[in-house]
Formats: structure tokens, sequence, C-alpha cells
């Protein structure tokens, strides 16, 4: 199973996070440590086990599909790093 | 009327200051200004990272007028803190990460809404492990809480133990008649146990998460650090409820669980897990347990061994679950809506730079693990695995219900160590949620108690396991053992 760099590496950039070259190997070793111990799992008999998402018994409830808040752009960009008249502004998407 | 001796305002329980209050011994202004001096003056502990004294004053002025129209609520008056992972409409929340920066809540959580409504006062902000990530509270970005307890005849910092840190400090010294807290694998029990104070985490489902800062939604759950099971009690009674805006909030009526506190105990069956005996527990630890047992017996319990076969588990089934859905939740941290934007080229390093920024290094290494489970071809090998361990551990719990009404367990498996002891070894810092991390995979309630102090005068707790939705067993037990233990002892003020 073991992590590798370029494990590492793509598993920073698929979480957005950048990660100096220099960091990757000391990473890869702490990853590599906790997944080896994580794997005892493997020892557990889980067949035919239903896999426990929830430990909440109850069903997803159910409300009426109508606006309940929201039309106030204000409060919504109070804290945005950068806002023009209401609006998020963001970093060109599009080339 | 000459003003009350501050110190002894600051001394009372929850349930003291309230019974006070309502005879008009002293007020709500009296009682706040006496903990807003005791926190200026324990600024070493770092126990708060945001004072709200001006707010604290208004709120008690407001509750002094309600008392006097005589429309006062159940916690009308009572200084509170709050754990800096609770939204606060108006008061800058951080989960303790730079991330958030300057972020300052449109919104009031639920809970925190909850006990405003009943009347409650704030005091400020209480510092915790980055999103709740840690059980030392080393990992804030405002650096650790210092535990006001300290070994015999030493000034070594120690941890509160981690995450609400701060919370469990701040009710220790005194700061705060009680503190709201939040447990995903043992952070409200854990420090509870490393300050000789009281912690519950109710059934999952009783506290709404609305507002809360999610770490792993599955497993979040609020509740209350207190100075007694009594003060407990009430404020779980005031935080708990239905809330259409959280989808896993529990429609179900919540008793007073103070009614519960001081109920006979008789005639309960006690549960002893026998895999709870791991190797190299502190002889300490052993005896408090063996103690504990001794008291529940005399109080008229009948003691059962059990088994909880899959307990050794649960930590690494949670270090799967916890970061998966802790990837997930932390994706919304973009630097496009709020919070910390750094610079980049392009949209993708915006976002890689501001997560490198703004997360600190254990959130980074939860945050890869999860994303590393998740990822394609590892989905099945390692989360849906973890998802049936899960169903595993809590089909443990079931089975001893069969045998027992409630379970006895240590806490922690060790007293507060020194601040940097574990800092370096991730695995050895996740093992001190080893007694604590079952329940929140099962979603069942649990309480830490303090029962004793091991030989350097430390504090150590013990833990009630309940079933499901059944608190109030776990409130009548945790009752008879604090009466039995006897605890009184309080840190000695070295600040």
């Amino acid at each position: 199973m073991a992590i590798d760099v370029a494990t590492v590496r793509k598993v920073a950039r698929l979480a957005r996070i950048a990660e100096p070259e220099e960091r990757l190997e000391a990473l890869a070793q702490e990853l590599n440590g906790i997944m080896t111990w994580i794997e005892q799992l493997a020892e557990v008999d889980t067949d035919g086990v239903e896999p426990l998402t929830s430990v909440v018994a109850a069903g997803a409830p159910l409300r009426e599909d109508v606006v309940t808040m929201g039309g106030d752009a204000a409060i919504i960009t109070a804290n945005a790093p950068k806002s023009v008249g209401g609006f998020f502004v963001v970093p060109k998407v599009v080339e | 009327m000459s003003a009350p001796h501050s110190t002894s305002l600051t001394s009372l329980t929850l349930k003291g200051a309230l019974d006070g209050l309502a005879a008009r011994d002293f007020t709500s202004v009296e009682l706040t200004q006496a903990h807003i001096e005791a926190i200026e003056a324990a600024r070493p502990l770092n126990a708060f990272i945001l004072e709200t004294p001006d707010k604290a004053l208004d709120m008690a002025a407001a509750s002094d007028a309600r008392r006097a129209a005589g429309t006062a609520g159940a916690l009308d008056g009572a200084p509170l803190g709050i754990k800096d992972l609770f939204c606060t409409e108006g008061v800058r929340t951080t989960a303790c990460s730079n991330i958030l920066g300057n972020f300052i809540p449109q919104y009031e959580s639920t809970v925190t809404a909850n006990l405003w409504r009943d009347g409650a006062v704030m005091l400020g902000k209480l510092n915790l492990d980055q999103f709740a990530m840690g059980s030392s509270n080393e990992t804030s970005a405002f650096g650790p809480v210092t535990n006001p307890w300290r070994g015999a005849g030493s000034d070594k910092a120690l941890t509160p133990g981690g995450s609400s840190g701060g919370s469990a400090a701040a009710v220790a010294a005194d700061l705060c008649l009680g503190a709201t807290a939040t447990d995903t694998g043992g952070s409200i029990r854990q420090p509870a146990a490393f300050t000789g104070t009281v912690g519950i985490k109710p059934t999952y489902g009783r506290c709404s998460r609305w507002g809360v800062v999610a770490f792993a939604s599955s497993l979040d759950q609020a509740g209350p650090i207190a100075k007694t099971v009594e003060d407990a009690a009430i404020l779980l009674t005031a935080m708990s409820g239905h809330d259409p805006k959280d989808s896993t909030s529990l429609d179900i009526p919540v008793p007073d669980f103070a009614s519960f506190v001081g109920k006979s105990i008789k005639g309960l069956r006690i549960g002893v897990p026998k895999e709870y005996r791991v190797d190299g527990m502190p002889a300490e630890i052993e005896k408090l347990w063996a103690d504990g047992i001794a008291w529940l017996k005399e109080a008229g319990c009948e003691i059962v061994e059990v088994s909880l076969p899959h307990t050794k588990y649960a930590l690494p089934a949670y270090y799967i679950v916890a970061p998966a859905e802790a990837s997930s939740n932390l994706a919304r941290y973009d630097g496009m809506r709020y919070g910390l934007r750094a610079d980049g080229a392009n949209l993708t390093e915006v976002y890689e730079n501001t997560r490198a920024e703004g997360f600190g290094d254990e959130v980074k290494r939860r945050i890869l693990i999860g994303t590393y489970v998740l990822s394609a071809g590892y989905y099945d090998a390692y989360y849906l695995k973890a998802l049936k361990v899960r169903r595993r551990i809590a089909e443990d719990f079931d089975k001893a219900w069969e045998q027992c009404d409630a379970l006895l367990t240590p806490t922690a498996p060790s007293a507060a160590f020194g601040l940097g002891e574990n800092s370096n070894d991730p695995i050895a810092m996740y093992l001190n949620d080893v007694f604590t991390v079952t329940t929140n995979l099962a979603g069942l309630p649990s309480m830490s108690v303090p029962a004793g102090l091991d030989s350097q005068g430390l504090p150590l707790g013990l833990q009630i396991i309940g079933r499901a939705l059944d608190e109030g067993t776990v409130f009548s037990i945790a009752g008879a053992l604090e009466k039995s233990a006897g605890f009184k002892t309080k840190a000695a003020k070295w600040w």
C-alpha cells in the first residue's frame, strides 16, 4: 500500500493544498505511519455487514420546497475577501 | 447593599449562582463583572481567545431587568464561555484556524441561541484545537491553553486536553459558570478528565449542529463542560432540542436532565468492558476504575463484566471516517466567499495557496488522509471497510445492553501530560481517545466525572456510557459517583 511521493503529490493536488516539493518525502512517511496503523482493520471480519453511515434511525425529514431565507446579498457577502455591489469578486475562471 | 466579594461569586456552581440570583443575593451584573475580572487575571492560561466584556455586561443588565420584571428564564443571568466553534452573530468565530481569519458570523448557532433564549450571558469565545482536531489544544492557531492544574511541586505547563481545552480550563479555573464544547472523538470528555470538570457528550442528534463549524458531521455533537453533574444537566437541557435546520436533529422531547441527578441507582446493572483494560494503563487509573466499581456496588448496582470485542478497531476506523468527512466538509474553505484568500497565478493556485497558508499541519494531515481514503481505487478498501467496522462497534454495544443498563470505564488512558510531549507523534496523540471514540462511532451518550487524583495530584475521570437517548440514567449514575468520590479539589491558583 506504501504511500510514495507521487501519491502525496497527487492527493495534495486533489485536496487543493499546495505542498512544497521538499515536504513531500516527510509527508509520505508520516501518512504511511498512520495508514499502516489503520491497516489492522483488515483483521475484522466484515463479510455481509451493512456499512453504518448514520446512527440516527429516522429517515431524512422533508420540508416544503419554499424559500425560507435569502435575498440579502449584504449578509451573504459580509465576510467576502473581495466583493462589489453584492457580488463576490473571484479570480478569472475562464481563460 | 455592599457588593459581594468577587472570588466568592466565581467559585459558585451554576446552580448556586442561579439560586443566588433568584434570591436577589446579587445581580447578574455583579456576577458577570466578577467573571470578567477573573478572565482578565487568567490571561496566562490562554483559555479565552476573545473576551466580550461589553456584550456580557449588556446581556447581564438585560437579564437583571427581566428578573425584576418576573420574566427570568432557566439560565437567566448566568455568565458562560462559548467554544470558538459555535458561530455567534456579530462576534468573531475562527475555529482557531487562520483560514477563517476574521470571520464574523451573520447568524447564531442553534445551541448558543438556545442558551441566550434562556437568559445566559456570553463572556467570550474559548480556545480549541484547530477545527477541533487534536487532543491537547496545541493545534490552535492562537497557541495552546495551559491547564490550571500542575503536578505537585512542579511548574511544568500541562495540556488541558483537547479539543475543548479552553472550555475545560475556563471552567476549572472559575472563569465562567459553564461552557459549551463539542465532541467528535472525545473532545468534551478527555479535557473534562484532565481538568477535574464534568463533561457530557449526549446522544447524537440531541443538540443541533446548525451553526457549529463542521469537522466530521456524523460524529460531531455539542455538549456542556461544567463544575458539577447537576450543572451539566441544567446546561444540556437548555442546549438540546429539535431544530429543523439540522436534518439529523432528533424530533423528540427534551427531559429535565437535572431531575435525574440524585435519583437512586439501586438495582441498575453496570457493565465493565474487559477490553478497556489496555496494556500499559497506569496502575492509578486501574485503581480509580476499581474505586468507581466499588462505589456503584455500595449504591446498590450489580456489576457485570461485558465484552466489546471490536474496541481496539474503533480508533483506526475513526481515523478513516473522521478525516474522510473532514476532507469533504473543509472543501468549503476555498478563499472565495469568506475567510483568507492568498495570491496565485490562476484560480487553482489561489485555492492551493489559500488552503496551504490557512490550515494548520494537523488539519492538512487529516484532509490528506481523508482525500486519500476517498480517492478512486481506495474507497472500498478503506472508507467502506471503516463503515462496516463502525457497524460492528455499534453492535458490540447493542449486545452489551442485553446484559447491563450502562457502562463504567476510565475516561482517558493517562492524566494530563506536558505541553509538547506528544506533539511529534500523531498516533500517540490519537491514542488519548481510545476510551471515548467508541461512543462517537455508535452515537451513544457518555459523560466524564472527576473521581480522584493521581500521585502527582492531577485529576482523573471516570466515564459513564448509556443507551441511546438514556442520558437520564447516565446523569443518575454520574451523580452517585460524584457523591461517592467527593471530588472537591480545585487547581491551586498560580496565574
